[in-house]
């Protein structure tokens, strides 16, 4: 999960890294109330979860509080890279002398963390790292032995920080690995990390992702969540603890384990390129491995409650689940959202492979479900599937 | 022949007396393995499936000759029973467990490393190993297909499952799932030089997914080291950015992480990726009737 700029301040604030003054505001009242509180020059920054939003006009600065109120007005509602703007964060103005960059991350291919520093922070930190990488410092971090405040500081020297911004700024990055460590975060970014006019070191920017398989040490994380942009049917499918994700074709998809899920989407939309209309996928859906006939129901309701949904394909590999058990977790399935009154209306392909796949056929012919068609394999029932969502479109 | 994994791996099960445990433990030894006890600090002493149950994994070992672990227990536990499984040296250690947080990984990751990497982790959440016809150690079903000359490595269970079934008829030497987590122990790399170096391996099969660049460097490896035929498939090419696609670490971030870029990869240096898995089978066949 990906935060807010301000949540990740708030984060930072916990830990002691010094942040700018500043108020969340979503409304432009809210705005110039906020500048009000603040007093004095203030920067009015929308929050996304995108970058490049200072390119974008998404960062302003305002001379007073009528002033605040006037960029908000700009800023809120502002489409930055497919992102609405609902919010902007409100924040005293810092007089900034110097610019750096810091982060800790996970570095996946060498299966350790990162700490990344540059003297050269701000905007165009990319253009930097990729024009002269020498200006960016790269250290492994072992995860053994972590980050104290010596090695923040040898950090922060690799990186070119100058004399006068070593001990603030290794007192942050210190600060920064208890957070990285201590919140699960994958990424902890501050660009750019500033020594202002008076000699201090802040964070004036933060980005923070944390690792979503640590919810169940890290409750407090679950605030964090953007309830308000979760699409309803990702919402509906995380309450029933299915592994969903919402895309924008007609062709409703269940499968077994992420891998074979993310090649039946694929598969479909190939299939899809031969017919009018060219179906895509409308979801992923991994029902895992032990598809017993509730999360059958379960992953059939959530499909066919998207009305983009003309088609349905369930692609089964019975491995450690035997197709028999998914065959009857199908007519169960149909049978409990009929007696709900939400009966599978539109037409469902079947293609059940591997362990007693034979049997599992033989259960489904012989419920004799309207609407549902047995497909041998998996790239005919692909192009099955494709052709009923264009017919149905 | 067979990678890692033998008629003679002996096994033992942390998390054995556990639910997922218990049904795979039957499920291993009605598959040939021979599994030879379980782990559970709290029922040390026991007798579980008609197994012993032992304190420690350094005691297991002690006990039974074992060296394969497989480990079933919950994600909170994982980071732990793996370290102690290192700390025992055992040379091989599977880990099933679906859900481990990242920095728990990196940890019992770099903990071997500093141990002298005498333990070969493969996992997490991933299916384990089989070697059809020897042994398996894990959840990959052992009845889909017979022993064989062709070796595969995946991040995918079930299209693990997908690709031993189509190319049933040949069989395989080693089936190894790696898993799809951001960090994980054995790689493509690692199941790619084993497979070479294997005289009961005559091509590979390779199976990716969007996120990361493993799929780039196991190419890189192939150009450099790999002689032996190798035929891949990549899912994810549909993927929106961004989003985690059931695996923790199936995920496009910006532009890096792509199915297209990891297929262009991996022809670039020769080897053929199928569109779907069948094609991946028949592309398969075709290199094996060619032998």
């Amino acid at each position: 999960m990906d935060l807010f700029e301000h949540q990740a301040k708030e984060l930072f604030a916990e830990y002691g890294i010094p942040v700018p003054r500043g108020i969340v505001a979503h409304t432009v009242e809210e705005a110039r109330a906020a500048a009000e509180e603040l007093t004095g020059r203030v920067v009015v920054k929308a929050q996304v979860k995108t970058g490049g939003r200072g390119k974008a006009g998404g960062v302003k600065v305002a001379d007073d509080a009528a002033d605040a109120e006037r960029k908000a007005t700009d800023i809120l509602g502002m489409d930055i890279k497919g992102h609405t703007v609902h919010k902007v964060l409100i924040e005293e103005a810092s007089a900034i002398a110097e610019e750096y960059y810091f982060s800790f991350l996970l570095d996946r291919a060498n299966r350790t963390f990162l700490a990344i520093c540059s003297a050269a922070g701000g905007m165009d930190i990319e253009e930097v790292a990729h024009n002269t990488p020498e200006k960016v410092a790269k250290i492994p971090v072992s995860p053994l032995t972590g980050v104290d405040r010596a090695r923040a500081r040898e950090i922060a020297v690799a990186g070119g920080l100058p004399e006068k911004a070593l001990d603030g700024a290794a007192e942050l990055i210190e600060k920064l690995w208890a957070a990285f460590v201590d919140e699960d975060a994958s990424l902890v970014e501050v660009n750019p990390m500033i020594l202002s006019a008076d000699g201090q070191v802040k964070a004036l920017d933060g980005k923070v992702t944390l690792d979503d398989n640590a919810a169940f040490r890290q409750p407090e994380h679950e605030a964090y969540a953007d309830k308000a942009a979760e699409d309803p049917l990702e919402a509906a499918a995380k309450a029933k603890d299915l592994n969903y994700v919402k895309l924008d074709g007609s062709v409703g998809i269940i499968g077994n384990g992420a891998g074979l899920v993310m090649s039946t989407l694929d598969v479909v939309a190939y299939a899809g390129e031969a017919f009018p209309g060219q179906p895509k996928p409308a979801n992923f859906l991994d029902i895992g491995g032990g598809a017993s006939a509730e999360v059958m129901a379960a992953g059939l309701e959530i499909i066919i409650s998207d009305p983009s949904v003309k088609s349905i394909f369930v692609n089964v590999f019975g491995g450690i689940t035997a197709c028999d058990a998914v065959a009857n977790g199908i007519v169960s399935a149909f049978q409990l959202l009929e007696s709900r009154g939400e009966a599978v209306t539109r037409p469902l392909v079947v293609r059940l492979d591997g362990n007693n796949a034979l049997l599992g056929r033989q259960i489904l012919a012989d419920a004799k479900l309207a609407g549902v068609e047995l497909v041998d394999t998996m790239d005919e029932a692909a192009k099955r599937a494709a052709e009923l969502a264009a017919v149905g479109a | 022949m067979a990678i890692w994994l033998t008629e003679n791996s002996k096994i033992i099960v942390q998390g054995m007396t556990g639910g997922e445990g218990t049904k795979h433990t039957r499920r291993m030894l009605a598959a040939g393995a021979r599994v030879v006890g379980g782990v559970n600090a709290r029922k040390a002493g026991t007798v579980h499936e008609g197994l012993p149950v032992f304190g420690t994994v350094a005691e297991a070992m002690a006990e039974t000759g074992a060296d394969v672990s497989v480990v079933f227990v919950p994600p909170a536990f994982t980071k732990d029973a793996v370290k102690e499984a290192v700390d025992a040296g055992i040379p091989l250690c599977v880990v099933i467990t679906e859900g481990v947080p990242v920095h728990d990984t990196t940890e019992f990751w770099a903990y071997a490393v500093a141990k002298g990497g005498k333990t070969r982790i493969i996992g997490p959440n991933c299916p384990g190993i089989a070697s059809p016809g020897a042994s398996n150690a894990g959840i990959i079903p052992a009845d889909i297909t017979t022993a064989g000359r062709i070796g595969l490595v995946s991040k995918s269970g079930t299209l693990t499952y997908q690709l031993m079934y189509e190319l049933r008829d040949f069989g395989f030497s080693t089936a190894v799932g790696i898993g799809g987590d951001p960090v994980i122990g054995t790689t493509h790399i690692d199941a790619l030089e084993a497979f070479q170096a294997d005289p009961g391996t005559d091509a590979i099969v390779m199976i990716g997914e969007i996120g990361g660049d493993a799929e780039e460097r196991a190419a890189a490896y192939i150009e450099q080291h790999v002689t032996k035929p190798v035929v891949a498939y990549v899912a994810g090419f549909t993927a929106p950015e961004g989003k985690t696609m059931g695996h923790a670490g199936a995920i496009v971030s910006g532009s890096a992480g792509t199915a297209q870029a990891k297929k262009e990869a991996l022809e670039k240096v020769g080897v053929r990726v199928g569109k779907t898995p069948s094609e991946t089978a028949r592309l398969m066949r075709e290199v094996m009737r060619s032998r």
